[in-house]
């Protein structure tokens, strides 16, 4: 949808090549691309503002290094620039010297506070904690038995409250007891969501932070807030002092540039985001990443990341190995297909590649899942004898897989036909002109070669 | 003049009126200044356009929606047939009425009751809120009404709706959590018409735009409404929440793909953000604005009108 900044700006400098510097002349027009490449981001106008007088400054006589051509080096000023501003390095929690440590999670309605509070309590037991959480939303219909279920699902205790215990406050402290006793040592507080102009609840939130001096009094943003992004922020942050934000519904396209704005008119650092549905969907938050993104850019590293969590390293040198000698069934094939669905839901990965050169519109490239569930159906539906040897699968036994796996023989004579090409195309990889190395690139995560997978 | 499915009118209180008198609202530095550039004192000069595009622009209206603006405005001054602020503030208003009412489309007439209203959107716009809102709307309207809890995917989410139900006085048709959105739906629509009534209203589970399985699942229950109904669908309600920035017509256009959506229902516009991205909405894609939300008691859902919602964008 949306013009890449760094290729926006490569038709900005096609004209001025040869140029030694950055000057005030050849940059406005650059600076205009960004200006516009920000707000499309969402990012807040007067934080735009205050990131286009500095990257000026920056990019101002500087030297245009023979490595790069302009358009890399004003992209490398801006990307700088927003890591800079987004927090030079990954933002930790904190915990209380006594336990247990109490979390407070709020902001606004809908933007993710109850499923962020399971989210963090799976990732604070992966990471060696012992989470309870509560909940305190008293007024929106049915809260506290949405965060009950989560708590089933992810099995982790709620607090569920007495009878007696009607207010946010009783609940609170009854939940901080039972943490005591049962020796939990982290208390996680979901509250209801509320407007930041309402006196009121506002007021129930002080409460709140007074009664317990939580540790951590964390935000939770949506990714896909416009510019309104910064006057919520800034008040929960003048009223209450938050010390770090969660930024949800990153498994959607927006640009993020909320991002930001919340980051500059709070101070405070963005300590996870929200990639998806599950309940292990939150990440920590890298800047650089988040940079990327907000440029457009794309996001290899967290693609890298990702595939290098899920794949099994040993299946994948040995995977290696049979595509070197090409040794590659159509039993290993599935095996691949199986394990790039274990990486996440196929266009959620695309959407990671930048827009750039050969992966250009890969993000618009619909990916049907249901695709490969297919395909690693008929090969379920061959006999082991089939699956190690192709050849052998003549008329009747393609009509028995196709009855087998419910497709058509067309289906099966397809897939046959697309493992074929891709065996080929191994094979003249790895037996031609630099074969080898180019080979075990491809080979490192495992990655298969996407035949048939994508149409 | 306000329609409904069934072509009755009513009077409402003026959404400007109403946003204006019932919530206090933090004033801030700028507004000031935007006051003084529509009170007439100022020139039309290079400050007065930067501070009109921060005020386009913080409203959520786009970057490329606003730069048209000035730019009208720019050819008008040059050719000096504008000279006076209070022109150019009129002039601006009327630009955007004009946008908004220009992709206004009278609601379907429904030959066979029960009119399906189908209510989508992504996760935390408010869909469940605004059913409630719609149902005690229809109401009061005297028709007779039927939830459906296809929202089968979140925790909690038949409960929350079924609350709705109890506050409004309106059966819910439910099943388990973890059941097929469409079977809810078929099973709400053949008791609909088993007790006559006018409408159903179905809440479905908040999906991001990116995942073409869940925006699936919404093309199928298009199809099995139409299958028990014909026309149905009569009306497809995108809830979209006044904070969403650009993104919002990323999503007003990949849900209009999969589940042919009508009109768009503008929540949370009783805090601080504007909603600016429905002007965009309506200019790229057609799409009317039905209704914008207001607040979270139970009338708290308004027909949308779009000169106090212009009005609004520029008032604090």
């Amino acid at each position: 949808m949306f013009e890449n900044l760094s290729e926006k700006l490569q038709r900005v400098f096609k004209n001025l090549r040869g140029e030694g510097k950055l000057t005030a002349e050849n940059m406005e027009a650059a600076l205009r691309e960004i200006r516009m490449a920000l707000l499309e981001a969402d990012v807040h106008f007067k934080v735009v503002k205050q990131l286009i007088a500095d990257i000026r400054e920056k990019a101002m006589g500087e030297e245009v290094l023979t490595a790069l051509s302009p358009s890399q080096q004003v992209v490398k000023i801006v990307r700088d620039e927003l890591i800079k501003t987004l927090g030079s390095h990954q933002s930790r929690l904190r915990f209380a010297s006594e336990p247990p440590s109490v979390m407070l999670i709020v902001g606004l309605q809908g933007s993710g506070k109850t499923t962020s509070t399971g989210k963090l309590a799976r990732w604070l037991s992966r990471n060696g904690h012992s989470p309870m959480m509560v909940s305190v939303d008293v007024y929106r219909p049915a809260a506290r038995k949405q965060l009950s279920v989560i708590g089933r699902d992810v099995n982790l205790p709620v607090y569920e409250g007495s009878a007696e215990e009607k207010s946010p406050l009783q609940l609170a402290l009854g939940a901080r007891k039972e943490a005591v006793q049962t020796g939990r040592d982290v208390v996680l507080v979901d509250t209801a969501g509320r407007l930041h102009i309402d006196d009121q609840l506002m007021t129930e939130l002080t409460e709140l932070k007074t009664a317990f001096s939580p540790v951590e009094l964390l935000f939770v943003a949506d990714a896909m807030t416009g510019q309104d992004a910064v006057k919520s922020a800034e008040e929960f942050h003048r009223r209450l002092g938050i010390t770090g934000v969660i930024l949800t519904k990153m498994d959607g396209d927006a640009r993020g540039g909320a991002a930001l704005s919340v980051r500059t008119v709070t101070g405070q650092p963005l300590k996870f985001v929200g990639v998806g549905e599950k309940f292990d969907a939150l990440e920590p938050f890298h800047p650089d990443r988040m940079a990327s993104r907000i440029l457009g850019m794309g996001d290899v590293l967290s693609l890298i990341e990702k595939v290098e969590e899920t794949i099994d390293r040993k299946q994948a040198e040995r995977m290696q190995e049979k595509l070197l000698d090409n040794d590659f069934t159509l039993e290993d094939f599935r095996d691949q297909l199986r394990q790039l669905r274990k990486i996440g839901p196929l266009d959620s990965i695309l959407k990671l590649m930048p827009e750039i050169g050969p992966l250009k519109g890969m993000k618009d490239v619909d990916v049907d899942e249901n695709e490969i569930t297919r395909v690693v159906a008929i090969i379920d539906s061959m006999t082991p004898k089939e699956r190690r040897n192709h050849m052998i699968i003549n008329g009747s036994r393609r009509r028995r897989i196709a009855r087998g796996s419910g497709v058509t023989v067309q289906q099966v004579n397809q897939l046959l036909k697309q493992y074929t090409q891709a065996r080929k195309m191994m094979k003249n990889l790895t037996g031609g002109f630099m074969g080898k190395k180019l080979a075990k690139k491809m080979g490192k995560f495992g990655l298969p070669s996407f035949p048939g997978g994508l149409s | 003049m306000i329609q409904t499915l069934f072509g009755s009118v009513e009077q409402e209180p003026n959404l400007f009126e109403r946003l204006k008198s019932g919530i206090e609202k933090t004033r801030q530095g700028f507004l000031d200044r935007l006051e003084d550039v529509f009170s007439g004192e100022k020139r039309i000069d290079a400050d007065l356009l930067e501070e009109l595009e921060y005020a386009l622009i913080t409203a959520d209206i786009g970057v490329t929606t606003s730069g048209e603006i000035l730019e009208l405005i720019r050819e008008k001054t040059d050719r000096s047939e504008l000279d006076n602020p209070q022109e150019l503030k009129r002039l601006i208003r009327e630009h955007l009425v004009e946008v908004l009412e220009a992709s206004d489309s009278p609601l379907p007439r429904v030959s066979e009751p029960p009119a399906v209203v189908l209510v989508v959107g992504v996760n935390g716009t408010g869909k469940t809120t605004t059913i409630g809102k719609l149902a005690a709307r229809y109401k009061r309207d005297g028709r007779a009404v039927l939830l459906c809890a296809a929202d089968t995917f979140r925790a909690a989410a038949i409960e929350q709706l079924e609350v709705w139900g109890q506050r409004t006085g309106t059966e819910v048709v439910r099943q388990k959590s973890g059941a097929d959105p469409s079977a809810v739906l078929f099973d709400a629509i053949q008791a609909a018409k088993a007790r006559r009534a006018d409408y159903v209203i179905v809440d479905t589970a908040g999906r991001l735009h990116t995942k073409s399985n869940l925006m699936a699942e919404l093309e199928k229950m298009r199809r099995t409404a139409a299958r028990l109904v014909a026309g149905a669908p009569h009306e497809v309600l995108l809830v979209m929440d006044a904070t969403t920035g650009q993104n919002g017509l990323e999503q007003a256009r990949k849900f209009t793909e999969s589940s042919g959506v009508t009109g768009i229902v503008l929540t949370k516009l009783d805090g601080t953000a504007k909603g600016g991205v429905v002007i965009a909405i309506a200019r790229d894609l057609n799409l009317p604005i039905r209704y914008v939300g207001v607040g979270e008691s139970i009338d708290d859902l308004l027909p949308f009108d779009a000169p106090s919602f212009v009005a609004s964008l520029f008032e604090e």
